[in-house]
């Protein structure tokens, strides 16, 4: 067992948020067609708000933080939030695009001791790329940002959401992360908007091409392991959670709201109503989603691939229950294994029913 | 005997989780976990309490440990975390840094 492993295990255990993702601005200089967000403010927090924030999550022993966004750079005190989280000690990690990062930032975000940065990128091509996140010369901008993070010596990410429009291109993406000699991760995940608008999900790569991914060596590693039928579950999986949004890790929108997972939106109390501590322990919410095991999901409990399934509770939330299947993680075990999920079994398929009908909701029993 | 002085980097993240603290580096993600002993250590490592002070005040008296074999077990220990990057060790008071915006 690593000894993040074992943290996870003893923060479980004394129940603490160690993990928290907090975005500090919902507004993006980019307009990608698949984002989930309202780019308008709402009314964000504040410096001073964030800051308490901040203090609250430490006492109540967050150790990764991670900032995020729309845009975290559109913020102009966000490097004040880092400089102050960092003096609160906390393992900071910033999502962005990149494109406002020029040599200063890269040089304060170094100085500070971000541990990493993310960025979102989509494609090699500017003409995929550019027409995703719908600014011209953003592949450009973005590509400069991480030469000038590299320069400084601090670990980089490329994230890329695989989608219809950037399907050709993941190797061209992944050629080019190697190139900047940064990490490469690619999620085909494409989720529902905050205000439960599906259009977006037009956007998802057909599940026939999943396997393409799921049996790339240079993604998955081991790709027989990977791709093996799931093993029987033993008791320790049936008895086990089926991830640790609202256990220990949770999400704190740009108005205080607090959410298990950003993909996971319940409105589980504000920050500008009660304290973090307040909310953590007594929020009706996150005790709901405490109290699931696996053994407690409606269809997924008979399910083959219950202990191996990237089954996501916030998108069976956004289905309409969270102790439902998320039928867009129900193709991905589908189409990694060969083997159909119980919840294909139940409707009577033996595949997944075409991509476009996936994405609306629950098929007729 | 030359003292010496120990300080925490400010390169590091870290954090006590239920009595051991967590402690990561932010230059190579290396992370580690300290014992109750070692925190204490660590908890101390202001750069101006000499090590000895440190381990006589929060080591031998907390712990009841032999000044002897405590300060050899905290001279290997700094020199570990030292190793790591996450200690700072010197034979003079060492100035905390603290991160800041525009004061490199």
């Amino acid at each position: 067992m690593s000894l993040l492993h074992e943290m996870n295990e003893r923060a479980l255990a004394h129940g603490v948020p160690l993990s928290v993702h907090i975005d500090v601005t919902y507004r993006c200089n980019e307009r990608c067609g698949h984002c989930y967000l309202d780019h308008d403010d709402h009314g964000e927090m504040t410096t001073a708000e964030i800051k308490s924030i901040l203090d609250q999550l430490a006492a109540a022993g967050t150790f990764f933080l991670t900032f995020s966004g729309g845009e975290v750079f559109l913020r102009r005190d966000f490097l004040e939030l880092v400089a102050y989280a960092r003096q609160l000690l906390f393992n900071v990690k910033v999502k962005t695009n990149a494109v406002m990062i020029r040599e200063r930032e890269a040089q304060e975000l170094r100085r500070l001791g971000v541990e990493q940065v993310q960025i979102s990128l989509y494609s090699h091509r500017p003409e995929v790329h550019d027409a995703i996140t719908r600014f011209p010369g953003s592949l450009a901008k973005s590509v400069r940002a991480i030469r000038f993070l590299k320069a400084q010596d601090i670990k980089v990410t490329i994230a890329n959401v695989l989608m219809k429009d950037n399907f050709a291109d993941y190797k061209g993406t992944q050629e080019l992360a190697h190139e900047l000699g940064v990490h490469y991760t690619l999620d085909p995940t494409v989720t529902p908007k905050m205000d439960g608008d599906r259009s977006v999900l037009g956007l998802r790569v057909a599940g026939e091409s999943l396997p393409t991914v799921f049996r790339d060596e240079s993604l998955v590693g081991d790709v027989a392991a990977y791709c093996a039928p799931p093993p029987a579950p033993g008791d320790d999986i049936m008895d086990g959670y089926p991830c640790s949004a609202g256990h220990t890790s949770c999400y704190i929108t740009p108005y205080a709201e607090v959410f298990p997972c950003v993909q996971f939106p319940i409105v589980c109390g504000n920050l500008r109503q009660q304290t973090f501590e307040e909310i953590w322990r007594n929020a009706p919410q996150f005790h709901e989603v405490r109290s699931i095991r696996a053994r407690d999901l409606t269809t997924c409990s008979g399910c083959g691939h219950v202990g191996t399934c990237s089954r996501c509770p916030g998108l069976a939330y956004m289905e309409g229950d969270m102790r439902g299947p998320s039928t867009a993680d129900c193709e991905k075990s589908f189409y990694r294994t060969g083997i159909p999920s119980e919840n294909m079994r139940r409707r009577g398929l033996t595949a997944p029913p075409p991509a476009g009908l996936v994405q609306i909701g629950s098929l007729p029993a | 005997m030359t003292a010496t002085y120990i300080a925490r980097s400010s390169a590091i993240a870290s954090r006590v989780l239920a009595g051991e603290t967590m402690v990561m580096s932010v230059l190579d993600s290396t992370f580690f976990t300290l014992n109750e002993v070692a925190s204490a250590i660590w908890r101390a490592a202001d750069g101006i309490t000499p090590l000895h002070e440190i381990v006589a005040r929060d080591v031998c008296h907390e712990f009841e440990v032999p000044i002897d074999e405590a300060l050899a077990d905290a001279r290997e220990f700094v020199r570990e975390l030292s190793a790591h990057g996450i200690l700072q060790i010197s034979d003079q008071p060492i100035l905390p840094t603290v991160p800041t915006i525009g004061t490199p």
